[in-house]
């Protein structure tokens, strides 16, 4: 452990950096130019009433391509670190000790689960019309997979179908993108279907296409995850 | 008007909440305020006109990163004990 | 006076969560609170970011039936931050995954989550 007196130096030089930027903080009154030029010409070249998902999927349609690979890797990699061995996972005895949940929650979970799934696929599909989007709608499926974990804790778990799912989605992510050099501007345009009439549902090209593909990726590695956890406490 | 106060309430909690995450000895208690933390950031970021970023900081820091750090709570006092 | 207005208070309280997390990390003893110092750190940065983007006034950047669409200038908030912090948040959970999973592997070793035990590579 560092010293006393060297982590007090390290945040009050910390705290002067603070006290220095917070000083020249004014609030704005105008937006930015950038955020100008988006606001202007956002509903005529892309057509989503949403723009931060205009701006996440088509103008910096490059970094949700990057974060969207991170994602995959730090799952991969927890699967990777957190796998048990094959003896391990047939321990019978392991279903001895754990205490079954209360009738309560187990009711209540095969009520709560399709209606969470439905919300969180309804989140995904509407991204480009109300708040919301791919990751809030996987973090929503993820938690209804957390429920379900929570009602059934020796449940097992298809890892085949959900890497099946999340690699589907990744490469018809990547497709539609490649489709968009061929048939319109660039990569990841979404003028690859025709901008439809603006606010209603088959509206903004692609952007609604790509948002599913990202929901069910994000969801099913975010499910993963979880899954894994949830199968360490399994081994002796 | 209401917004200011409700802003400067907001505030201090998640500050109060933030001291007793890193100073309290009982494990428990800190992940718990950590996901207090967030939550209650998720409602200052509603205040602030971000709607996407309070619905993916709700479900994301208060739901599933609290529930991942009990998992590993567990399984960590099954090996020491 | 001047100072009491919805972005400085975010941006303040932001800031001094950014030294709350920065203490933690470096006090702390047991490798879960300064996971949990990663996070309060993450999540003070992500504020700071969000209420830079606010103008006073205005109301979310979503063009619906309250907003005409060639007006829009005029009425929403600056929507670039708020895009970069929905990516950052969701790369803040898979980190503070990734630490936990190394935190069990550790813990396999040695049976133990003080960091004095750890200090093998220490100089």
């Amino acid at each position: 452990m560092l010293k006393k007196g060297i982590i007090l130096a390290i945040i009050v030089a910390f705290a002067a950096i603070f006290l220095n930027l917070l000083s020249s903080f004014n609030g704005n009154t105008e937006l930015s130019d950038l955020s100008s030029y988006y606001a202007k010409n956002e509903p005529a070249q892309i057509g989503a009433a949403n723009l931060v998902t205009a701006i996440v999927v088509t103008y910096r349609g490059l970094d949700t391509l990057g974060e969207v690979v991170i994602l995959f890797l730090s799952a991969a990699i927890v699967s990777f670190l957190l796998k048990l061995s094959h003896d391990e996972q047939n321990n019978e005895a392991r279903k001895n000790e754990l205490r079954p949940s209360s009738e309560l929650l187990q009711t209540a979970t095969r009520i709560l689960v399709p209606i969470i799934f439905m919300f969180g696929a309804y989140v995904f599909i509407n991204g480009h019309l109300t708040p919301g989007g791919g990751f809030q709608g996987g973090a929503i499926i993820a938690s209804g997979f957390v429920l379900l974990l929570l009602a059934k804790p020796d449940m097992k778990i298809n890892h085949n179908l959900i890497s099946t799912i999340e690699s589907i989605s990744g490469v018809s992510f990547v497709i539609i993108g490649i489709l968009g050099i061929f048939l319109a501007g660039g990569f990841l345009d979404n003028n690859i279907i025709g901008l439809g009439t603006f606010g209603t549902l088959l509206s903004a090209g692609a952007i609604p296409i790509i948002y599913i593909f990202i929901g069910l990726k994000v969801g099913s590695e975010l499910s993963s995850i979880v899954g894994t956890y949830n199968e360490t406490q399994k081994e002796n | 008007m209401i917004y200011i106060i409700l802003s400067v309430f907001l505030g201090l909690f998640i500050l109060v909440m933030a001291v007793v995450a890193v100073h309290n000895q009982n494990i428990k208690v800190a992940i718990i305020a950590a996901g207090i933390v967030s939550l209650f950031s998720s409602i200052l970021y509603l205040i602030l006109a971000a709607p996407d970023v309070a619905m993916t900081e709700a479900a994301i820091g208060s739901g599933l990163s609290t529930v991942i750090f009990f998992y590993v709570l567990n399984k960590i006092r099954k090996n020491n004990a | 006076m001047e100072y009491l207005n919805i972005e400085y208070i975010s941006i303040t309280t932001g800031f001094l969560l950014i030294l709350i997390g920065i203490f933690g990390i470096l006090t702390q003893k047991n490798l879960l609170k300064i996971v949990i110092g990663f996070t309060l750190f993450d999540t003070g940065i992500h504020l700071v970011m969000v209420s830079i983007a606010y103008v006073r006034g205005r109301t979310a950047p979503i063009i619906d039936e309250t907003i005409n669409v060639n007006d829009a200038v005029n009425k929403i908030v600056d929507p670039l931050p708020q895009a970069l912090v929905l990516t950052a948040i969701v790369i803040g959970l898979g980190v503070t995954s990734l630490m936990l999973a190394y935190i069990l592997k550790l813990n396999k070793e040695r049976k133990s989550l003080d960091i004095a035990n750890f200090s093998d590579l220490k100089w």
